[in-house]
């Protein structure tokens, strides 16, 4: 099976987006959003990993295998946050009897 | 299949270059997702200490310099992209093209490192590191020590990541050189841009976290 | 014996110190955690010893600290991680699905090194000072207070997990991309199931304590304050980290086993093991719902107790899968034919210990039982049924197994068959009564105790000696086997799996041709030559 080889075009398109979020997440960061600067600066980021991961990292172009391998990871980062907060925002909470 | 089958890159135990292919981006993959739960741990340790100290980290990280933070992010994002052409150079055997390529990504991987220690002696020089001489305002002394910790302790281990990136990359720019590389056999540097990514994509996440929080407010 | 095979391609210890050949890296394997073994076993007899008489008399309470972290540092990270995986993991998952090699040759020798290199540091520590913070490494105690060898320990375990995450990634590809023809996932041998799950854990599961040995490390030597609440730090996530790694690692260690276990019913019931699928999903369920449960480790740390509820829920949730293996082998033997063979009789010792341990486990799930009995003998008896019980039942009875296979000889099975009514009973008796005694109240980790828990405290002892030597008499008959043992023939168990239709012992590169699958596992009903 060869390998799926890409236009460089893709790359350099790809490229500019992530310079462009770069751009954007710095001075989102200067606007008084309050809670929301933190979910403006994380789904920049994460949008800016899935472009590396789909178009850099050929995961787009990848058998469904890799594709359940990138998830899995991320499935699993999420448990490990996920579940560790549960304890962390309910600590506070009121207990009865 | 059979076309490979005495190529001298071959090992014994596969039966083809496409098995073997199959087989060295596979564990690349598997070995990625054990990073991403190696920094996971620590993204988890931020953001509980983050959630608990919002005021101390924000004022912790308005003394990193923002201005060195972005050129770094844009000096790793470029060095992704030459990553990326490097790859492609190796995939259609453009042997020249590939080691040019190799030799900026790993430039700008040392020119990342070199503007993290200057930014590691500014911190040093303004007594941002944690112990007992640590320096900071009354009010979160305590809280932007843990802060500057998670600091030191993931771009340290990021960087940790890119030197050994830039090993890697000298070992792919020698068997580039000696012609170990090929159009057919070009799955080293393959999953040496996985890993490479995998590295910017660490930093695209530090980069936010620890340097842009509560901007706006001093 | 075959003119020809993996033992006799080569001598000399270069021969084996450079081996790519994964049954050669197997016996390498087999060669250290054998050691470790009994090196943590040296330690154990020694904490009976000391638990004979209430009186604190034989050691001092610091030695008696170091002695339980040893023992507990040697046999979870150096002989109960690696035991099943790294030895019969490495001999057979090429042999059972018709590959030459595992898929990384040269990483597998390299994780052989690792964990070498690891267990030296570990080692180091011990020969120098010890260890006293127990096996879990606790902080703030481990970070601030301990004077002991902390660094060089947990920095052998950094390495070691290495080793671990190394085994893992090459059993995940290897069982992905180098099966034979016609050997599709559900032809595999369950064993095969249980070892790509237990990978799945190591790789997942691995990492974060690395992160977590990071951290420990560099707030012992570096004051970084992620830990000690004096510096703004929890030591309760800690702990999380700890268990969100160490408790699938209990997993890590009986997955294998059940793995063993399947393969052993079939075998020796001569049927299909009934449920397959069900099995093998069990394994990956096992896998997947062990990443969900390590809150309740964590019930009297000061979690709150809606994450405690959660945590308690999802615990219970592992019994499912658990209780589907159990009742899917007693199935099997329904209605087969059974022999009574020494691996058979540590299959029936497996399930039978494994439900007593599995079914204290839900005691432990449920969080107000579970206040009653933290840190107790209960949950030393506990884990020892799993641990014990469960792991070195499967090991043992895995060595047995494929022991003909590995040396070409087989065992006296008299000599075998005592060895493992010893281990049985000598198992019981040491641990049982540990059960009555944490009911009670007896804390663990302590090295002297009332005068009223003595009775109970000699009987373990007594059963420690007894198991002591079960333990010690495979060690010499297997021995004897590989100069004095019949020969054992390619296939002396009539068993069916790929793994007997090659030479005993077989030629480095496996098979005479690469084989091809056209049947499902374990099928007896139409026996080949």
């Amino acid at each position: 099976m060869a390998s799926h080889i890409l236009p460089k075009r893709v790359y350099y398109t790809i490229f500019a987006i992530l310079l462009f979020c770069t751009y954007l997440t710095v001075q989102i960061a200067f606007i008084d959003l309050g809670a929301w600067n933190t979910v403006a600066a994380l789904t920049i980021a994460v949008f800016k990993a899935a472009l590396v991961v789909l178009f850099f990292m050929h995961v787009k172009y990848s058998t469904k295998l890799t594709w359940a391998v990138v998830l899995g990871s991320i499935f699993w980062l999420g448990i490990l946050l996920a579940l560790t907060m549960t304890d962390y925002l309910t600590r506070g909470w009121r207990t009865y009897g | 299949m059979s076309d490979t089958a005495e190529h001298p890159a071959l090992a014994h135990h596969f039966d083809s270059l496409a098995q073997q292919r199959e087989a060295t981006t596979l564990g690349m993959w598997v070995f990625l997702v054990t990073e991403v739960l190696f920094f996971g741990g620590l993204f988890a340790t931020y953001a509980i200490y983050r959630s608990w100290y919002p005021e101390a980290f924000a004022a912790a990280s308005h003394e990193l310099d923002v201005t060195l933070g972005t050129i770094n992010t844009v000096v790793l994002i470029t060095s992704s992209l030459t990553m990326a052409l490097a790859v492609h150079a190796a995939q259609l055997g453009q042997r020249k093209l590939l080691m040019t390529f190799l030799i900026i990504t790993m430039i700008l991987g040392a020119a990342f490192l070199g503007i993290k220690s200057v930014e590691y002696y500014h911190k040093f020089a303004e007594h941002h590191v944690p112990g007992p001489g640590f320096v900071f305002e009354k009010e979160h002394i305590r809280h932007a020590q843990l802060f500057f910790s998670l600091y030191f302790v993931m771009t340290g281990l990021h960087a940790l990541h890119m030197i050994i990136g830039i090993g890697i990359m000298l070992v792919m720019l020698y068997w580039a050189w000696n012609g170990t590389i090929t159009k057919e056999y070009a799955s080293p540097i393959e999953i040496s841009g996985l890993y490479w990514h995998f590295v910017d994509i660490v930093w695209i996440f530090l980069f936010p976290l620890l340097y842009l929080i509560g901007r706006h407010a001093h | 014996m075959p003119p020809r095979h993996y033992l006799n391609n080569g001598y000399g210890v270069k021969s084996w110190l450079l081996t790519r050949d994964h049954k050669r890296i197997a016996l390498l394997y087999l060669a250290s955690v054998t050691f470790f073994f009994f090196l943590g076993g040296a330690m154990a007899v020694l904490i009976r010893l000391e638990l004979a008489t209430p009186a604190g008399d034989f050691v001092t309470d610091e030695t008696y600290n170091k002695l339980f972290t040893m023992h507990g540092v040697m046999m979870v990270f150096f002989f109960l991680i690696p035991a099943i995986p790294a030895v019969l993991g490495n001999f057979l998952v090429p042999l059972m699905i018709g590959a030459k090699d595992l898929a990384f040759p040269k990483l597998n020798l390299a994780s052989w090194y690792i964990y070498v290199i690891g267990a030296s540091f570990t080692t180091y520590s011990l020969v120098t000072g010890g260890l006293d913070t127990g096996w879990t490494f606790y902080t703030p105690f481990s970070t601030v207070a301990s004077n002991s060898n902390v660094i060089s320990a947990a920095l052998g375990i950094f390495i070691t997990g290495f080793s671990s995450i190394l085994t893992g990634l090459n059993f995940i590809v290897t069982t992905h991309r180098m099966r034979a023809p016609g050997m599709t996932w559900f032809r595999m041998p369950l064993f095969m199931w249980s070892m790509y799950a237990t990978s799945l854990i190591m790789v997942l599961g691995t990492p974060v304590i690395a992160i977590t040995i990071i951290l420990v490390a560099s707030e012992r030597l570096f004051h970084f304050g992620f830990f000690d609440p004096t510096l703004g730090g929890d030591p309760v996530l800690f702990q999380h980290l700890f268990w969100f790694y160490s408790h699938p690692a209990v997993y890590i260690m009986i997955l294998p086993a059940m793995g063993v276990i399947s393969e052993l019913v079939a075998a020796f019931c001569r049927k299909q093991v009934f449920g397959y699928k069900f099995v093998a999903f069990a394994s990956i369920g096992i896998a997947v719902l062990g990443f969900l449960v390590w809150g309740h480790h964590m019930f009297v740390a000061g979690i709150s107790v809606y994450a405690a509820l959660i945590f308690s829920i999802l615990s219970f949730l592992v019994a499912v899968p658990s209780a589907v293996k159990v009742f899917n082998w007693t199935a099997t033997m329904y209605k087969g034919s059974v022999s009574w063979q020494t691996p058979m009789l540590y299959a029936i010792g497996f399930i039978g210990l494994f439900t007593i341990g599995g079914l204290t486990g839900l005691f432990l799930a449920a969080v107000g039982l579970d206040v009653h009995v933290t840190d107790t003998y209960f949950i030393v008896a506990h884990f020892h049924y799993i641990m014990v019980g469960g792991t070195i039942m499967g090991y043992l009875g895995g060595l047995h197994y494929w022991w003909p296979k590995i040396s070409g000889r087989l065992y006296n099975e008299y000599l075998a068959k005592i060895a493992a009514a010893i281990i049985f009973f000598g198992f019981n008796l040491t641990f049982f009564p540990q059960f009555i005694l944490g009911y009670l109240g007896m804390p663990r980790r302590y090295h002297a105790y009332p005068p009223e828990f003595q009775v109970l405290n000699v009987l373990s002892s007594a059963g420690a000696s007894i198991l002591g030597v079960g333990y010690l008499l495979p060690m010499i008959y297997l021995t004897y086997s590989l100069r004095y043992g019949k020969i054992a023939g390619s296939n002396p168990w009539n068993a069916v799996g790929l793994e007997w239709n090659t030479t005993s012992p077989p030629p480095t590169e496996n098979f005479a041709e690469t084989p091809v699958v056209t049947w499902e596992a374990y099928d007896y009903s139409a026996p080949r030559a």
